[in-house]
C-alpha cells in the first residue's frame, strides 16, 4: 500500500462524508453546501493525481472543475434566495 | 527522495488532514451555518495546501499551474460560501436553537423590501439605512 493510496483513501473518506450530508441533509441549503465542498475536494484529488502520474495536465482539469463548481454554487445560492437567474 | 518531494509530501499530508476534519465538521455540526463555516474554511485551506504541495513536489512544469489554481480556489470558495449563507438566510432557514447572535436579521426587513421593489440589493446596501 503506497503513500498515494493512503492519501486517496483519506480524500475518498471525506468525499463520502460529503455524500452522507447530501443524502441526509434536512434542508436544501445543506445539500448545496455538500455539493460545494465536494467540488473543492475534487480539485485536491486532481492535484494528487497529477503528482502521482507526473503529468501537469490534470491540474488544468482542477482549474476547470473549480470554475464550474463556483458558477454552480452561485446559481444554487440565487435559487435558494428566490430570485430569477437573469438578474 | 529529494528535499522538494519531502516538503511537498508534508504539505500534502497537512492538506489532507484539513480536508478530512472539514468534512467531519460538515457531518457533525448541528446547523447549516455552522456546517458551512467549518467545512468551507477547512476544505479551502486543505485544498490549497494539497495544490501547493503537489506543485513543490512536482517540479518546474507543475508549480505555476498549481499556484494559479490555489489562488483561484482561495478567491472563489469564500465568495460561494457567503452567497450560500445569504441565500439560506433569505430563504428562511432558521438558526440552531443555541445560537446567540444573528446580525443579519436586523438588516432583513430592508432587504426584503428592496427585493419586493425589484431593486438590486447589492447596490441598496450602499445607501444609508
Amino acid at each position: 500500500m503506497t503513500t498515494f493510496t493512503v492519501l486517496f483513501m483519506l480524500l475518498l473518506l471525506g468525499a463520502f462524508m460529503c455524500l452522507f450530508r447530501l443524502w441526509k441533509g434536512p434542508t436544501a441549503p445543506d445539500r448545496a453546501v455538500a455539493i460545494d465542498i465536494l467540488g473543492t475536494l475534487v480539485v485536491g484529488f486532481c492535484a494528487l493525481y497529477a503528482l502521482q502520474t507526473k503529468s501537469s495536465f490534470y491540474i488544468n482539469i482542477g482549474v476547470a472543475w473549480a470554475l464550474l463548481s463556483f458558477v454552480g454554487t452561485i446559481a444554487l445560492a440565487k435559487y435558494l434566495e428566490g430570485r430569477p437567474f437573469d438578474e | 527522495m529529494s528535499e522538494n518531494e519531502l516538503i511537498g509530501y508534508v504539505l500534502i499530508g497537512i492538506g489532507v488532514a484539513f480536508d478530512l476534519f472539514g468534512t467531519l465538521g460538515l457531518v457533525r455540526l448541528p446547523d447549516v451555518y455552522n456546517r458551512l463555516q467549518a467545512a468551507t474554511k477547512c476544505v479551502t485551506l486543505g485544498t490549497c495546501f494539497i495544490l501547493v504541495g503537489a506543485g513543490v513536489a512536482g517540479g518546474r512544469d507543475m508549480i505555476a499551474r498549481a499556484v494559479i489554481c490555489a489562488i483561484f480556489v482561495l478567491l472563489t470558495s469564500p465568495v460561494g460560501a457567503h452567497a450560500l449563507a445569504r441565500g439560506a438566510h433569505l430563504g428562511g432557514i432558521k438558526l440552531w436553537g443555541r445560537s446567540v447572535v444573528d446580525k443579519y436579521k436586523e438588516d432583513e426587513p430592508r432587504v426584503k423590501r428592496l427585493l419586493a421593489e425589484g431593486k438590486d440589493v447589492g447596490a441598496g446596501r450602499q445607501e444609508a439605512p
